[in-house]
């Protein structure tokens, strides 16, 4: 008997459908993915097995059968006691998912309290056990902790902890790794795979990214707009999918496709133009309390006219604070930053040569400021914020057009409907608020703002990571076909080797504010250099086609 | 923390002088004469020149930053001056009123906080949507009920119809019921707002799903997780409501009649009695200040993320 089984599940928020004849099953000890796109209706599967839907949803029909009781029964009561104890849950995002004003210790030992699983010593000696197993240095100390003080690698082990505490027969991780470093990402789908060959506990692996979902699953799960497009053995699905949307996802999952790498096109021999982007020997100090802490530290690269240059490395590498020193959001501590046709910026009060523009009146303001910032335009990561939400979408568009008094009205329309088809965007748009339109649009959007102006270069700052695969390969797509038409280079801030891989010319590695690897991206994929570089590609999924 | 701690201690001793200086500018202002209202009675038969050496004698004509700085050290020595009223040490008037006051607020603050949380809990805990918006615009209802008119009501109503409470008499409880209650009514609106508003948002937390898949009832996450979280913005306004205390009290007191601090000040107010109107101010403040001052300090013993920024 399998030990899940979920036949012809239907659920709906406020009466409108959201999954719809869902049918799958999970034997013990084994890995099942769910794979979908945000909208496909993946998590609210996940939640209606544990019966944690929000109060606006309701079961429709159909049966979630563990062992032999029909889960879909049964009262909140009967629930609550096998949460925690049959089912486990590790949660998407670890930064909010523990109780900020409870020590680690407590919130792990509260799960053995509710199920009344020994007294207060017992407890606190298995949670120490628990934090040992989950891979934490120095557990006793780690108990009398609170979440903020760890990690989020450290919190997602803590959460880990906490849903096999009871050594559960299902755990259900919903994207438990989407929120982590890729480094990190790796080594908690390792320990999830170790407790579950240790327990035999089976765990159903709700992810967006493919890449994971091949590597780590024995059967897959395809959903898409509440309903199951494909399911079978993960090998299966992966060499040869059924569904049409399947084969889409497995071309678009940049950690999947086996691109050419984007080559320059110059040979080095030939003599150059004129580098669009010198950065030299960029220092950012920070202070923490009394002692200065280096964000950035002596960082230096070239990126030429017409080329992606990409910034990776994980979060505190110290990339984003150099993008912020390149557009001029942030004055170094040291360094220059020269940008062809736009003069360059150095530290307060160091000398760095003709044309030079201070530090100080890049932020403030000025005629040369002003030129700055038609040159070099910034898209940010997340399209939800990054618009405002009052304005419409022509106005949004307007905007550096009028900031910069360029053309009349007229002509100013004109220029947006252009910018409009660059980006593939319907002029029915143009009336329409952001929150109309969905995410991969209104990066266009940002897309097509920072194009108004005409800028030479254009930093993009995790511009693609908030989007689904589908609408990422789109927008990917979209910049190399700009770059190509218009010449612009782009300074590409990214955590995601695989996109990077696919759109960048040139890479830097940066880790701990240092750059540790440059390259030309074939070179640095194919014949890494430094350790921390290794470490990084062996993180992302292998290509499986 | 140390640092933390004397930067509050600091603030609070300069909000105090503050409001000190802003008092005794502010009566010095104001129209009117608490010595003439006194003295220029016509029995009393004072000549103007008499009214004069009276005036000297409570430091009248002194410059008025003599007068000022005089009256401050005067405070810091804990010395109030006279009531120009009564003639009696304003300390000894104080020390009269203050007991009942501290009973009635102590009492009418626990009780507001009492109706508060049970509101706010009650809403938070209750999954009937129109249970739940009943009990929330239960404290926009106390908000709006102006204290003299509850105090007129719950005599008419529990002493004179249903003779559960003498008007008169009675024993010291039955004399604080009704005055407690109309006291606590609209204190307790703004704390359950902010308690229930804070119980929402806590509730959309992702470690709410988190407790419940360890197989948590609804009451232990209400109780354990979403309250520890919640009752912090409630805290800082149930420290700002002391001002409201205050203020609710002279009309309770006067509605009651009960000699408190309210009725202190509603009899100095009449009489222009300066001294003691400051010697009131400055109370006051200074128990709002230490009141908030305790609230501060305690943030970050119930908020341990709080402990590495202070």
């Amino acid at each position: 008997m399998s030990l899940l089984d979920v036949r012809d599940l239907a659920v709906s928020y406020d009466a409108r459908p959201a999954v719809q004849g869902i049918s799958f099953t999970v034997e013990p000890g084994e890995v099942v993915a769910v794979v979908g796109e945000s909208g496909s209706g993946k998590t609210t599967t996940a939640h209606s097995i544990i019966g944690l839907l929000p109060p606006n949803a309701t079961l429709d029909g159909g049966r979630i059968l563990l062992g032999d009781s029909d889960l879909a029964t049964w009262s909140t009561r009967r629930m609550e006691s096998i949460r925690g104890a049959q089912i486990g849950l590790i949660p998407q995002d670890p930064s909010n998912s523990l109780n900020p004003v409870k020590t680690v210790g407590a919130q792990i030992g509260e799960v053995l309290r509710i199920h009344k699983r020994g007294d207060r010593r017992t407890i606190s000696r298995r949670v120490v056990n628990l934090l040992t197993r989950v891979g934490l240095p120095d557990p006793e100390t780690r108990a009398r902790q609170y979440p903020h003080e760890l990690s989020g690698g450290m919190r997602q082990r803590v959460l880990i902890a906490i849903a096999i505490a009871l050594e559960p027969r299902l755990v259900i991780a919903d994207e438990p790794t989407s929120a982590l470093d890729v480094t990190v990402q790796r080594r908690i789908l390792d320990l999830i795979d170790d407790l579950r060959a240790e327990f035999g506990t089976a765990v159903l692996l709700v992810t967006h990214d493919l890449g994971i979902a091949a590597n780590r699953s024995d059967r897959l799960i395809v959903m898409k707009d509440g309903r199951i497009e494909e399911q079978g053995p993960s090998g299966q699905v992966l060499s040869d999918p059924r569904a049409a949307y399947t084969g889409q996802l497995l071309r678009d999952a940049p950690a999947l496709s086996v691109r050419e790498f984007r080559a320059v096109e110059q040979t080095p021999e030939e003599p150059t133009a004129e580098p669009a982007i010198v950065v030299h020997n960029l220092v950012k100090e920070f202070r923490v309390g009394r002692r200065p802490f280096r964000a950035v530290d002596g960082v230096s690269f070239e990126v030429r006219p017409g080329t992606t240059h990409a910034l990776v490395g994980e979060s505190g590498s110290g990339k984003t604070t150099t993008a912020r020193m390149v557009v001029r959001f942030a004055e170094p501590t040291s360094g220059t930053v020269t940008i062809a046709g736009a003069g360059t910026v150095a530290a307060p009060g160091t000398a760095a040569g003709v044309g030079t523009v201070a530090g100080a009146g890049a932020v403030a303001g000025g005629r040369a400021a002003r030129d700055f910032r038609r040159h070099v335009q910034l898209v940010y990561q997340n399209p939800y914020s990054s618009l405002d939400p009052r304005q419409s979408i022509a106005a949004i568009v307007e905007e550096p057009l009028r900031n910069f008094r360029l053309g009349d009205r007229a002509a100013r329309r004109r220029r947006v409907r252009d910018l409009m088809e660059r980006v593939a965007l319907p002029e029915s748009l143009l009336d329409r608020r952001p929150r109309e339109l969905s995410g991969g649009q209104r990066q266009r959007v940002a897309i097509a703002r920072a194009l108004a102006v005409d800028p030479g270069v254009v930093v993009l700052d995790e511009a693609v990571s908030a989007l689904d695969v589908t609408v990422q390969a789109q927008i990917l797509d979209l910049l190399e076909e700009l770059q190509r038409d218009l010449g612009l280079t782009y300074l590409f801030i990214s955590h995601d080797l695989a996109v990077v891989r696919q759109i960048s010319h040139t890479v830097s590695v940066m880790n701990k504010g240092r750059i540790v690897e440059f390259g030309t991206t074939q070179r640095v994929f194919t014949d890494p250099r430094h350790d921390y570089t290794r470490e990084l590609l062996a993180a992302i999924p292998e290509p499986v086609r | 923390m140390t640092r933390y701690v004397l930067m509050r201690v600091g603030q609070a001793a300069l909000v105090l002088w503050a409001a000190f200086t802003a008092g005794y500018v502010l009566l010095q202002l104001l129209p009117g004469d608490s010595i003439l209202i006194k003295f220029q009675n016509p029995e009393l038969g004072l000549s103007p020149q008499q009214i004069a050496e009276i005036r000297a004698y409570y430091g009248g004509g002194d410059p008025p930053i003599i007068g000022y700085l005089h009256t401050l050290l005067g405070f810091l020595r804990g010395g109030f001056g006279y009531s120009i009223d009564t003639g009696t040490p304003v300390v000894e008037r104080l020390a009269e009123a203050l007991p009942e006051t501290a009973e009635l607020a102590t009492a009418g603050f626990a009780l507001a906080v009492l109706i508060a949380v049970a509101l706010a809990f009650a809403a938070g805990y209750s999954r009937t949507s129109w249970l739940r918006g009943a009990l929330l615009a239960v404290p926009s209802l106390f908000v709006s009920v102006p204290a003299f008119w509850l105090g007129i009501l719950l005599i008419q109503v529990f002493s004179f119809r249903l003779g559960l409470v003498p008007v008169i008499g009675g024993s010291q409880t039955q004399q604080l019921l009704l005055p407690v209650l109309t006291l606590a009514v609209p204190i307790s609106a703004p704390i359950a707002q902010v308690l229930a508003r804070g119980i929402d948002q806590v509730y959309t937390q992702p470690f709410v799903p988190v407790v419940a898949a360890k197989g948590a009832s609804r009451w232990w996450i209400l109780w354990r997780h979403v309250a520890r979280n919640a009752v912090l913005p409630a805290l800082t306004v149930a420290g700002m409501t002391f001002g409201e205390l205050i203020a609710g009290s002279v009309v309770t007191e006067t509605v009651f009649g009960r000699n408190g601090i309210g009725r202190l000040t509603e009899q100095a107010v009449n009489a222009q009695d300066t001294p003691v109107m400051l010697a009131v101010v400055v109370l006051a403040s200074t128990v709002f200040v230490l009141v908030n001052l305790g609230v501060d300090l305690l943030f970050p013993v119930l908020d341990p993320r709080l402990k590495a920024s202070a």
